[in-house]
């Protein structure tokens, strides 16, 4: 498929490959969340590109931008966003009923997607159920169950304590370890660490673009010692 | 499409859910509607029963006779080009009938005369005031539809003589002999005795308005007898074929010129009316009660709808980061837009439904209490009122559902 090539925000020129995991650092009013909204297709540049997949998502009307969502990325969210009335289950599914998936090949995906993430003994529980790092692992589940290009997450730490912001991490480096796309953006260093190439921004611009972070054994391990 | 079809299916259960944990709001919700379709069915019902009971009142009149009289049955604007037509006199009714057996392939089978004046019914010391006592001859069985309670009509000996018996109306009869047989009876009308020798069985209202079950009916030579000849006086014809109304009507306007001697340049100087006629003046005016309580009825529904479309604003506004959510995961406009009308319309459904219950259950109460009430609880009325909910739904729930299918995702996500 081609690299993702990104170019937004006031002069700010980023290009992203498959298979990377990049940490997008800042401090609050850097621009961050703008460019987080850009690289997720909520939000569309007023000038400028943004090629995504080869295609140029600044041209695109609100439905397109829906089906690009939907198919291409997978959230993860700081307050994990869950809908608190489905079950881990009904969660996972929603993507696909958007993409729509018929019912049995939902429910056999998103089990399946809930087992990756250490979850197939809680398909039935509800959010008020689960710790916060389950309901971040349902979350997780939720954005890959559509094998999306990017995974997207925001502060998927932030509402976890030290402990179980850890686990959640080894799980985005065992998916990473498997083929997929990851942007995290964080303004946690001990967080950032984590990705293999680092973007500072500050007030809309690009401070440092830092590449070459030589993964914690043990994590690697993990990954290895699971495929 | 396929994916349509999901996205119908996932709203219908969220729907579902949202009222299950919402129950107290969406049970209160849905009051407003259960009330509105609960006014309308029975306003619906009412009117069903109120034009029924319309049609039936006018049976009365039967759709096989015209009426010779001074006035039309219609509006006029110029009354006086009425008012001074000549009276119309039962001696017509002589020289009509020979002239109708005269006549081969007539449409007309007899003219009857008859003439009316309220005075009040005495038996004992049992009184009835306001009675219409008619005039007329035997042949007036021809052309009424009523039947007799007990006893009989009178016959043409009697109407020919003029002898002093006399017909009552069941209200009449009920008045005067609450438990005693009133035939062969003598009751006092204007002080003079005439014997009972039939009652006539319950004929209802007309309209509502006025009771067509007071009345006594009598020879014509003894009304004129005893009664002052300036009452007002009517001929009845009974037409043969009601399918060809138009000749008949046609027919007695020439007899009844030639009755009243009229010159070909004069102009008809009395009217025929029919049950079409009085049906034509009054249907407009049945039609704008049922269209004015229809719009009253309505207002009340319309009052749900708001409530509906209220509650459908803050669930929009309590869930801006699920439809945030909804649209990060892939959701489309028209995918929020579905799931907001099909929640509003759950609502208005079920309100609907309920609404209808409690209506049918209220007809069918009427309908044990009072049996004489024509009401109509018809499984068009059950279509037409699932419509409603169904429109009422989409009214309320557009205004909501459209604003959040607008809403930009980075501001909903980041709402709180």
């Amino acid at each position: 498929m081609g690299e993702e090539i990104v170019r937004a925000l006031r002069g700010v020129s980023l290009q992203i490959q498959r298979n990377e995991y990049i940490a997008v650092m800042g401090p609050s009013g850097s621009g961050k969340s703008t460019l987080m909204n850009m690289l997720g297709c909520l939000d569309t540049p007023t000038s400028g590109r943004y090629q995504f997949n080869g295609r140029n998502v600044a041209e695109m009307n609100d439905d397109e931008l829906a089906a690009i969502r939907n198919r291409e990325i997978g959230f993860v969210f700081q307050t994990f966003n869950l809908l608190p009335r489905s079950n881990s289950l009904r969660n996972v599914e929603l993507p696909l009923i958007y993409a729509g998936i018929d019912p049995e090949t939902r429910e056999e995906r998103a089990t399946q997607a809930l087992v990756d993430v250490g979850l197939g003994d809680r398909l039935h529980h509800k959010p008020n159920e689960l710790s916060g790092g389950q309901r971040q692992r349902v979350a997780v589940a939720r954005a890959l169950v559509t094998r999306p290009s990017i995974i997207l997450a925001d502060e998927p730490t932030g509402n976890l304590d030290s402990k179980t912001g850890e686990e959640i991490m080894a799980l985005f480096e065992d998916l990473y370890y498997r083929g997929n796309t990851i942007i995290l953006v964080t303004h946690e260093r001990d967080i950032a660490a984590h990705a293999r190439r680092t973007v500072h921004l500050r007030d809309g611009v690009i401070e440092s673009d830092e590449r070459g972070f030589v993964p914690r054994l043990e994590s690697v391990a993990a990954s290895y010692g699971r495929q | 499409m396929k994916r349509l079809l999901y996205e119908v299916g996932e709203s219908w259960k969220i729907a579902a859910a949202q009222m299950h944990s919402n129950m107290t709001r969406s049970a209160l919700t849905a009051l407003g509607v259960i009330i509105g379709i609960v006014a309308v069915t029975l306003m619906g019902t009412a009117i069903g029963g109120i034009s029924t009971g319309f049609d039936k009142s006018m049976s009365i009149f039967g759709d096989d006779v015209l009426y010779v009289g001074q006035w039309p049955w219609k509006n006029v604007d110029d009354w006086w080009n009425y008012r001074d037509r000549k009276k119309i006199k039962t001696e017509y009714a002589e020289p009509l009938n020979r002239m109708i057996a005269a006549t081969p392939d007539s449409n007309l089978v007899v003219a009857v005369p008859t003439s009316g004046l309220y005075r009040s019914v005495k038996y004992a010391d049992n009184e009835v005031s306001n009675v219409l006592v008619r005039g007329t001859v035997s042949d007036y069985i021809i052309t009424s539809t009523f039947d007799f309670m007990e006893g009989r009509f009178f016959n043409e000996v009697e109407s020919r003589g003029g002898a002093n018996v006399c017909v009552l109306g069941y209200d009449v009869a009920d008045a005067l002999f609450p438990s005693a047989n009133p035939i062969d009876k003598s009751v006092l009308i204007n002080g003079q005795p005439f014997n009972v020798i039939g009652v006539i069985s319950r004929q209802g209202s007309f309209l509502g308005l006025f009771s067509l079950d007071s009345i006594v009916v009598m020879p014509l030579p003894a009304f004129q007898k005893y009664f002052s000849a300036k009452s007002d006086s009517d001929i009845l014809v009974k037409v043969k074929d009601k399918t060809k109304l138009t000749e008949a009507k046609d027919e007695l306007t020439g007899l009844m010129r030639r009755v009243r001697g009229l010159s070909p340049e004069q102009k008809d100087d009395f009217s025929i009316n029919e049950q079409q006629a009085l049906k034509s003046t009054l249907d407009p005016i049945k039609n704008s009660i049922a269209i004015a309580g229809l719009f009253i009825t309505g207002l009340s529904l319309f009052v749900g709808a708001i409530g509906i479309m209220n509650i459908t604003f803050v669930s929009v506004k309590e869930r801006t980061k699920e439809i945030g959510t909804r649209k990060a995961l892939g959701a489309r406009r028209a995918t929020i837009l579905l799931q907001f009308l099909i929640e509003s319309t759950a609502l208005c459904l079920l309100g609907g439904f309920i609404g209808l219950s409690v209506a049918y259950l209220m007809c069918f109460g009427i309908g044990k209490a009072f049996p004489s009430f024509p009401i109509h609880f018809s499984f068009g009325l059950v279509l037409a009122s699932m419509t409603v909910s169904v429109l009422t739904g989409l009214f309320s729930g557009f205004a909501p559902a459209w604003s959040a299918s607008r809403l930009d995702p980075v501001t909903a996500l980041r709402y709180e």
